[in-house]
């Protein structure tokens, strides 16, 4: 075997992710020439078809982003123009709008590790051959996605493009006896989340290191899901008007999705960002599984995020459970909303990370320009810094097919949602 | 009726994307414990979400989610076609082009300049179009997006060797039956439910709010009727184009009516 060799690896279509993406990696003479992460999902135009429609129909247009968050595309939404228009929320739509969250993220996590990303470590192609060698598992990871689709369910009716929020709080309250069966099945659910965060730490992960910031909300008291300010790693916290005095973005030739940048820099967001920056708001019983785990905060390795999303898991069934506990319906689930004109700004955590909204509106309530930068755009520029450092690691002499396992492993870390990654449309044309 | 064979095997079964949300395709993964069930009884041979990776392997059906929008796409959905016996479109995008269809009135090029600074390397078709629009579909399930339930009662179908059951009835229909006060004559809100397909099971106007048409329109759907209550409920001729004009308004019968409310038409 040489020891300069010269390979071109083409992925042509990435398994086991959302929407539609491709990699090529390039090595010439043992150094990489070439890798990109390629993301070609065509453009959907979402920016641009919301304008000129009222605020009321913000909410069923954006979740069209994307069928596997459309709660966080909703809330950041309603939170973005309820923040303008002056709307007072009452605190059990401000409660349940937590729960509603929660119950995307124990989905969207279980989906993931299960059937997204937990084969690539047991040597199977997808999660039918995994439930072969681990049945228990699965179906274990099944029932918790399941979950987390019936308390979406609880508030939207379904949980695919869920119809419950509106700006102002929710349509419609759930009746107490489903509230009541929603707390048995939660309590029911913790032990499983439990052992499945065992289960995950006990995956053998690749020793990766590597230095990058991590970027993800921060709240005073809780662990941010539904809302709060901008946090970083090195110490920056704005409010979500302030994104674009720091976060930029730019399109690059090889993809539909736009790269950003942090102070000019790739940046990290999602699970492994938020519980970097957020341990210290985890519950004491999640915390203590957590140092169980052995796993050191803040953690360098995005291998580790497997583990983090199972820890949302757990911390998301203890919220939902803690808010649904003294649960007592409300006069109505809605206050009534007076448009304004200006500029409205949210932020949330969606599954994949930070996703952030604006809006500029109209006196009539209609939407004059939107835009919307979610998570995937905003960790592609460091999913392809990641690559370049852990092959590197990893040795670049592995075999074709061991090089390309690994940066698929690399790359699903990100859990890269493709499908909302392009909905990405700057207005401010930069022409080079 | 097809002899049975000596050796039978299992049905060969496709999920295709095109562009969506990929929402469509979580009526598979959502299905919990019945998609290892499920998997039991089909091979599935292609399905990129999910991992299998065979699109040139001939299959018994091919479901395909999402819109035609790029030149490799109307490549793709050839190949697809030619590959498969059955063909069956999933949710709007695949049915009637789906939200991203509302792009075909404007200026796409001109929408890809604003946003891209290297437009010249974005490969999008100028219009969003259903399936049906460029091959044979042998059966088109509606839906934005459609359920897991509908899913499983088509694939059950097909397993049986009967023709999936279409219900292009309308949502009223179905709010009805649950016994749903009308959120239009009991509140005046205007609601899409009397032209909008049934299938969701009147979800929306169960939480007292209006159908917003997700589902696409429904057989005989009176939409001068329609629009004719939503002017007298206040609605601006604006207003009521954008009720046509949403989730699936690219369908012919939605895209009649908007047209017509645009052009004053209407008395």
């Amino acid at each position: 075997m040489t020891e300069r060799r010269s390979v071109a690896i083409h992925v042509p279509v990435l398994t086991r992710v959302e929407g539609e993406g491709a990699l090529d990696l390039r090595i010439e003479h043992g150094e990489i020439a070439e890798l990109r992460l390629r993301i070609f999902e065509p453009p959907r135009f979402f920016e641009k078809f919301l304008e000129g429609r009222h605020y009321t129909e913000i909410p069923d247009m954006v979740a069209r982003i994307c069928g596997i968050c459309p709660v966080a595309y909703q809330v950041t939404a309603v939170q973005a123009l309820e923040r303008l228009f002056g709307v007072e929320l009452d605190p059990w739509a401000h409660a349940m709008r937590r729960v509603f969250y929660c119950g995307e993220w124990i989905q969207s996590h279980s989906l993931h590790i299960h059937l997204l990303a937990a084969p690539d470590f047991f040597g199977c192609d997808n999660a039918i051959e995994l439930a072969r060698i681990a049945p228990d598992e699965v179906r274990r990871g099944l029932r918790i996605q399941g979950l987390g689709n019936e308390l979406m369910d609880l508030f939207g009716a379904r949980s695919v493009h869920p119809v419950g929020v509106r700006v102002g709080g929710f349509h419609g309250a759930p009746p107490l006896a489903r509230i009541r069966d929603m707390r048995e099945k939660l309590r029911a659910a913790l032990p499983e989340a439990e052992a499945l965060i065992r289960w995950t730490a006990a995956i053998p992960m690749p020793q990766d290191d590597q230095a990058f910031v991590s970027v993800a909300t921060r709240h005073p008291n809780d662990y941010a899901i539904e809302r709060g300010d901008i946090g970083t790693s090195d110490g920056l916290v704005i409010g979500a008007d302030a994104f674009d005095e720091h976060f930029v973005e730019r399109h690059e030739p090889h993809s539909t999705a736009l790269f950003s940048h942090y102070h000019g820099q790739p940046y990290l967001v999602g699970p492994l960002a938020r519980i970097n920056l957020n341990r210290d708001r985890l519950p004491e019983e999640v915390k203590m599984l957590l140092a169980e785990t052995g796993i050191a905060l803040p953690s360098r390795n995005i291998f580790h995020s497997l583990v983090a999303r199972a820890v949302e898991i757990l911390l998301a069934l203890h919220e939902a459970l803690r808010l649904l506990d003294d649960y007592r319906g409300p006069d109505s689930p809605w206050v009534p909303v007076t448009p304004r004109a200006g500029v409205a700004t949210g932020c949330t955590e969606a599954p994949r990370g930070l996703l952030w909204h604006r809006y500029e509106m109209d006196e009539a309530g209609c939407v004059i320009s939107a835009r919307i930068v979610p998570p995937t755009s905003q960790n592609q520029g460091r999913i392809e810094e990641d690559l370049r450092l852990s092959l590197l690691n990893f040795g670049l002499d592995h075999p074709d097919d061991a090089l390309r396992l690994h940066c698929e492993k690399v790359i699903r870390n990100y859990d890269p949602c493709i499908s909302c990654a392009t909905h990405f449309l700057r207005l401010n044309v930069e022409r080079t | 009726m097809n002899a049975p064979t000596e050796h039978p095997r299992k049905p060969r079964v496709a999920v295709h994307k095109f562009s969506s949300c990929d929402g469509c395709q979580l009526a598979f993964l959502n299905l919990g414990e019945d998609l290892l069930t499920l998997a039991g009884r089909i091979d599935l041979v292609h399905f990129a979400e999910a991992g299998p990776l065979d699109p040139d392997t001939g299959v018994d059906v091919a479901f395909v989610e999402g819109s035609v929008s790029t030149q490799e796409d109307l490549e793709r959905i050839e190949h697809i076609r030619a590959h498969s016996s059955v063909l069956i479109a999933i949710g709007a995008c695949a049915t009637s082009g789906g939200i991203q269809g509302l792009r075909n009135q404007a200026n796409g090029t001109e929408w890809v300049a604003q946003i891209y600074s290297h437009p010249e390397a974005i490969a999008s078709l100028a219009r969003s179009t259903p399936i049906s629009s460029h091959v044979k579909v042998d059966f088109e399930l509606w839906g934005c997006p459609v359920s897991g339930p509908q899913m499983l009662a088509v694939v059950n179908a097909l397993l049986l060797g009967v023709a999936p059951r279409d219900n292009a009835d309308k949502v009223c229909t179905e709010c009805k039956r649950q016994g749903y006060p009308c959120v239009m004559v009991s509140r005046g809100i205007a609601c899409m439910g009397p032209v909008t397909r049934a299938g969701c099971g009147a979800l929306c106007p169960s939480l007292g709010r209006d159908c917003y048409g997700c589902y696409g329109p429904a057989e005989n759907a009176n939409t001068d009727a329609l629009a004719a209550q939503f002017a007298s409920l206040g609605l601006t001729p604006e207003a009521a184009v954008r009720r046509f004009q949403s989730i699936n308004s690219q369908a012919p019968v939605f895209r009649a009516a908007a047209d017509k409310l645009r052009t004053g038409s209407h008395d």
